[in-house]
């Protein structure tokens, strides 16, 4: 479904080359981990497939089945099945969380060819993705993420992502600031999105995120690139001993 | 150095031409010593510290600059809003287009009539708070106004009103040059809801003055008309007694020159005022909002809030103080004032000023400039947002603080759907 084939990507300003040549390919429904050290690219990879300004792709390519991400405006590529759970998701005071996530489902269908949904409908979708998340559906009425906790906010964007029903889903480290209870609930929301039409892409620093969501496939990245793909014991691999015994061994 | 006198010769040009309007005792004697003041202390020019970011100029020479009347699609503001609608056509008062004058809980006159009297409740308003607003900052266009404007109503409030009162300003000659001047007394413990819309003229010289009795309100919301080339200056000098309520918001869209003044007095103990507004221009709009409040009695709250967009080389400007006299101790003041900035194009000058003279104050003020939030703008983008519909969402998001300064919901929405709209039509 995902396919990245040698990507390099630089900032913008200043030329600082941080995706050095990476290859992944996630198949429809699976779901695959990257792990690594800090700085090793893993968030800008999510901010590249997402189309964040402020990178510049220098070679390589990422298609999502036979489409270009790479050529398309971020709104495009949402309404072509992608969507990133932030890491810090943004919060937007004067802007309602439920009028927000109505204009971005009705805008990707209208993209999309697909009729748009009735505010009724709408409401009705959002209550029952809003329990099964236990998200109160008064703090939908609230500005975007605004007065959220952190848990709150993570999981307002498996709610987000819930809603969208993706196809490509990437997770930027959904699990930092989480604790043990928020943490359940997100997977449980992740994992009932499970399904054979739709592949996730579990940005991780540990390994228990991935004891809740169990993974395919895990990556390690580092430096730019994946330097070892294994199956779920290389997470608890890293978990015991640490990136050292994987670094050393890839240079 | 002989440097020809601008100021004593702006103000001769002007004056030259006009007459003071017929009326009685009270009204001659108040618009002669208007003419006198607006005589002695000319009318303003560039040069002016207070109008260092706005030219004066076409406020103050003879003839007005034409403006095309637009039609606007969307209709006078507040259709929805059972009002008593009071219509004025250039300046002129339309009884034949407006509703009776009769409303349970308040007289209402044209001020033509009130003026006719010899004697008169308004002459205890007239031209009071105008002449008080004088210091420390010289407004003469507002002082010419009490001298030579005609037209007008007298509200006297003396219950709370149910109905709110809708003075609708229509605009047909593309040369009119219009002079209103409008007079409220809300006695104690009366309410009334005023509403203003239109653009009124080519050029427009208003001046409201209002004086709020003790646990009295008023509320009062305005949107300016979308006339591009139009010219306009207001004046509002609000006078409130304790525990008195004064709210005021103004929304303009375009318009090539807006300078709205606003003069508020905190005059009673725990009086509370409320202004705010909310400007879009594009092109060729210069948006000046320019406010003085002075707490003057214990334990008053005061709050500004001003938002402007602008773009394709828009200018919005504002001027804010808070004046916390000696002795008004327990002052809550409060002042915001913010520019988005839709290009480089477009500029925002600010000049907020606390001069406190108590100890017993908490007052605060912020006033930024900035760009739409790119990072905000990313997160709508990647849920599928398409990018103008995302910057229209943070546009509006943006002035909404401002609208929230409007205590009653239908109007604030129906506000927020004429920005929509302005918006859209503006891609």
């Amino acid at each position: 479904m995902l396919d990245i084939k040698n990507l390099h990507v630089e900032l913008e300003d200043g030329a600082k080359p941080i995706l050095k040549g990476l290859d992944l390919s996630v198949g429809a429904g699976q779901v695959h981990a990257i792990m690594g050290p800090n700085g090793s690219g893993k968030s800008t990879l999510s901010y590249v497939l997402a189309g964040r300004d402020g990178y510049k792709v220098t070679e390589g390519s990422a298609h999502l089945d036979d489409i270009d991400l790479l050529a398309l405006e971020p709104e495009e590529r949402a309404a072509a099945g992608v969507f990133l759970a932030f890491q810090y998701p943004v919060e937007i005071p004067g802007v309602g969380n439920m009028t927000f996530l109505r204009t971005a489902l009705n805008a990707q269908r209208k993209a999309r060819g697909e009729e748009e949904v009735s505010a009724a409908d709408f409401l009705k979708l959002v209550r029952q993705k809003a329990q099964s998340l236990k998200i109160d559906a008064d703090m939908l009425k609230r500005p975007i993420n605004v007065g959220f906790s952190g848990g709150e906010k993570k999981r307002n964007e498996i709610l987000q992502m819930a809603v969208l029903e993706p196809r490509m889903c990437i997770l930027d480290e959904t699990d930092s600031g989480l604790d043990v209870d928020a943490m359940r609930l997100v997977s449980e929301g992740v994992n009932a999105l499970r399904d054979a039409g739709r592949a996730f892409l579990v940005i991780t620093h540990y390994q228990r995120l991935l004891d809740h969501i169990t993974p395919d496939v895990v990556h390690i990245m580092a430096n730019g690139r994946i330097i070892r793909t294994g199956g779920p014991e290389l997470a608890r691999d890293v978990e015991a001993n640490g990136y050292a015994d994987i670094l050393a061994e890839a240079q | 150095m002989n440097r020809p006198n601008l100021r004593l010769q702006a103000t001769t040009t002007r004056l030259e031409g006009m007459t003071l309007p017929s009326g009685g005792t009270w009204a001659r004697a108040a618009r002669t010593s208007a003419r006198e003041r607006v005589e002695e202390m000319g009318l303003p020019v560039r040069r002016d510290e207070y109008w260092r970011f706005t030219d004066p100029q076409s406020l103050v020479v003879p003839e007005p600059l034409p403006a095309a009347p637009i039609v606007d699609d969307d209709g006078v503001a507040f259709p929805d809003v059972d009002a008593l609608r009071l219509v004025f056509v250039d300046g002129r008062f339309d009884s034949e287009a407006s509703d009776s004058l009769d409303l349970a809980g308040v007289s209402i006159e044209r001020l033509a009539d009130a003026a006719s009297r010899d004697i008169h409740w308004a002459q205890s308003l007239f031209g009071v708070l105008e002449g008080e607003g004088q210091k420390p900052v010289a407004r003469p266009l507002a002082t010419m106004n009490t001298a030579f404007a005609e037209e007008g109503l007298v509200i006297h409030v003396t219950e709370a009103v149910a109905r709110p009162v809708h003075l609708i300003y229509r605009h047909v000659d593309d040369r009119a040059d219009a002079m209103l001047h409008h007079l409220v007394k809300v006695e104690a413990g009366a309410s009334l809801t005023l509403l203003e819309t239109g653009p009124a003229a080519a050029r427009f010289n208003s001046v409201m003055e209002v004086d709020v009795a003790e646990g009295a309100s008023l509320h009062h919301v305005r949107t300016q008309g979308r006339d591009h080339q139009r010219r306009t200056v207001t004046h509002i000098f609000a006078r409130l007694a304790s525990k008195a309520d004064f709210r005021s918001f103004t929304l303009t869209f375009n318009g090539v020159l807006t300078r709205n003044e606003i003069v508020v007095t905190l005059g009673g103990e725990e009086a509370v005022a409320h202004v705010a507004g909310a400007a879009v221009g594009d092109g060729d709009f210069h948006h000046d909002d320019t406010v003085f409040v002075t707490h003057a009695a214990e334990g008053c709250e005061s709050r500004q809030v001003f938002k402007k967009v602008v773009r394709n080389g828009a200018v919005g400007v504002f001027q804010g103080k808070i004046l916390v006299r000696p002795g008004a101790q327990r002052t809550d003041g409060y002042q915001l004032s913010q520019a988005l900035l839709l290009d480089e194009e477009s500029q925002f000058l600010a000049k907020p000023e606390l001069e406190i003279y108590a100890d017993d104050v908490k007052c605060s003020h912020g006033s930024t400039a900035g760009a739409i939030d790119e990072t905000a703008l990313f997160y709508l983008r990647s849920r599928g947002v398409p990018e103008r519909d995302a910057k229209d969402l943070l546009t509006l998001a943006f002035l909404r603080e401002s609208l929230e300064e409007i205590a009653d919901d239908r109007l604030a929405s129906d506000l927020s759907k004429r920005l929509e709209g302005w918006l859209a039509r503006r891609r």
